[in-house]
């Protein structure tokens, strides 16, 4: 029996309030801290795309500028957006026009507000959560926030004034649509077993369960994943800007640096997203295998180290949206609605009535076996099974043998069975092609 | 679907969207980490090219410093670009040279006949491919500026090793 005794007493110390100037000047530090880091990691993720994408494509990538990995790559491309002639076209809509661009860019940073990025730190002139608001509805606002990005997209391809334009522009609100609803509805397990829409807490949760919710709620965060590539308009879900169809969507009439806005503010949500899937699924800034951090405050030295858990975290979801894009070939746009509206949202809505289900079962019980109280660990193994359990329907039962149907239909069963005579005949003709 | 669309048969049993999606992953990955790259950057790096190299032309000296050339007027005859331009003259000997002797590298499709049908092994074909120019003009080679090349020549065909290895 893992006695819960010794760690359930968490989040009972109430924070002693800062006086207002430390308060203030925490904040402030705060913000240009995270300002500054954020943007230069921005400016950095550009360079990190295109020498991920040259290692992968077996090309060496800038290497000219700062060194062999072209540190200072970013740096000339800035200098050039800027002095670049900045062109508007006769044609559009000024006013919205020049608004665009900010409108895509700053919701992007808005979100980095509220994410925690480490350990509540005890100092002397008291606790300083490593947040720069500790919202209590931090959760709903980044919601809310990242989906008002699309405004800049919508009203770029609107004020163009130009038909590529504004295909892209209306791609990205359908996508956008399409996705939110599966995005919103697949992080509701998350906040059943949180209990609690502020991200501090979620973070505590996972720290109590000793677990991550992507071990507990694997699905939920596939789903998760899979939109939050909509979301920020990366491949394989880049139709907004597909370059092959609508020469650059709806940044086809922008240039110089209200051009480079637009990919500022895709990579910054493309951070806003892994930070909030560290955040969400893997645990926050939490020191894996150690719990001295989860007693509210800490000191300095566990707070830089969370800090650094927190960003090694970031930065494997920001490798994984990179590695992807230069993987997966881009979604045919009827594919990519099915997948949202047929797959994504059933599956999410599904998962929320199993999982809600296994919590109600488990507090049941949980309330007459102090052992299987939600901050025990076995209430974390039991959810592990169920999700075991789900995840291998999903993953090896339903993902075997489909295929998301284009926009002409669902195949017939007549069709079904030609395409399998077909198999059948290929394997028969080489055995060996089975891969 | 529409006329004339092809529709490729997919084979169902095997389609498996996480599974391939994990599979290209793996495949990406192993390439990203591969320190084997193609890049060859090519002002500091180049590719090393074929002995039998058709470019760049050069006409060969003799010991005392003057072009081979018997001004016989077998190249641009042959030429089928009809990009060398010959004058010839003859000195009191009796010695026949070419008193103007021009190559339209522009015009040139590098087909190596001049070297081919050359008696005197004076005109060539060489191993080189950069010669680039401000102007049209620049590109019209004279023989001061042939014999002043230094680039290796080209090999003939051998029947003997057709691919020149």
């Amino acid at each position: 029996m893992i006695a819960s005794s010794a760690f359930a007493a968490v989040h009972v110390i109430p924070d002693p309030p800062l006086a207002w100037w430390p308060f203030i000047i925490s904040t402030v530090v705060k913000m240009i801290v995270v300002f500054t880091v954020y943007m230069v990691g921005v400016a950095m993720l550009t360079l990190a795309e295109r020498k991920i994408s040259a290692w992968i494509q077996g090309r060496l990538g800038p290497n000219r500028v700062g060194g062999k990995l072209g540190l200072l790559q970013p740096a000339a491309d800035g200098v050039k957006n800027i002095m670049k002639e900045e062109t508007l076209p006769g044609h559009v809509n000024k006013p919205i026009f020049t608004l665009a661009p900010m409108l895509a860019f700053i919701p992007a940073l808005m979100a980095a507000a509220v994410i925690p990025f480490g350990a509540t730190w005890d100092s002397r002139w008291g606790r300083i959560p490593m947040v720069i608001a500790d919202l209590p509805v931090g959760f709903l606002f980044i919601l809310a926030i990242t989906s008002l990005g699309v405004y800049g997209i919508v009203l770029a391809g609107w004020a163009s004034n130009n038909k590529y334009a504004l295909l892209g522009g209306l791609r990205s609100s359908a996508q956008m649509i399409s996705y939110e609803i599966a995005m919103g509805m697949s992080l509701i397990p998350v906040l059943l077993l949180a209990g609690n829409v502020t991200l501090n807490e979620i973070v505590d949760q996972q720290a109590n369960m000793y677990t991550w919710n992507v071990l507990t709620l694997t699905i939920s965060f596939f789903i998760f994943m899979v939109a939050a590539f909509a979301e920020t308009n990366r491949l394989p879900f880049d139709l907004p800007e597909a370059e092959s169809e609508l020469i650059a969507g709806y940044h086809t009439e922008y240039s110089a640096m209200k051009f480079s806005m637009f990919p500022i503010s895709e990579y910054a949500n493309m951070a806003t997203s892994s930070a909030l899937m560290a955040t969400l699924f893997f645990g926050g800034w939490n020191i894996p295998f150690m719990t001295q951090d989860n007693s509210g405050g800490v000191g300095l030295l566990l707070v830089l180290l969370s800090i650094l858990i927190f960003a090694v975290k970031t930065g494997f979801f920001i490798f994984v949206f990179i590695w992807i894009r230069w993987t997966l070939p881009r979604f045919r746009y009827d594919q990519l609605m099915s997948l949202g509206w047929k797959t994504m949202l059933p599956m999410a809505l599904a998962y929320i009535v199993i999982i809600a289900a296994t919590i109600l079962a488990l507090d049941y019980f949980g309330s007459t076996q102090p052992w299987l109280q939600r901050t025990s660990a076995w209430y974390g193994v039991v959810m592990l099974g169920v999700n075991m359990v789900l995840a291998f329907i999903v993953f090896f039962i339903l993902d075997r043998g489909r295929i998301i149907s284009p926009a002409y239909g669902r195949a017939t069963p007549q069709q079904i069975a030609r395409l399998r005579a077909v198999t059948a005949a290929r394997s028969h003709l080489s055995p060996q092609s089975g891969d | 679907m529409a006329i004339n669309v092809k529709v490729l048969a997919r084979p169902v049993e095997e389609v498996s969207y996480v599974r391939a999606t994990l599979k290209g992953m793996a495949r990406t990955f192993k390439h990203l980490i591969d320190p084997h790259k193609e890049t060859i950057q090519y002002p500091d790096q180049k590719k090393p090219i074929s002995r039998r190299w058709r470019g760049t032309h050069r006409m060969l000296t003799t010991e005392t410093g003057k072009a081979k050339c018997v001004a016989c007027g077998l190249c641009p005859t042959v030429c089928p670009s009809n990009c060398i331009k010959l004058v010839p003259g003859e000195d009191e000997q009796g010695n026949r040279y070419p008193l103007v002797f021009e190559i339209d590298e522009f015009r040139c499709i590098f087909c190596g006949y001049c070297q081919e049908v050359c008696p005197e092994e004076a005109i060539h074909v060489g191993q080189h491919y950069e010669n680039s120019e401000y102007s049209r003009e620049g590109f019209v080679y004279d023989l001061e500026r042939l014999t002043a090349q230094t680039h290796p020549v080209s090999e003939m065909w051998d029947p003997a090793d057709p691919k020149g290895e």
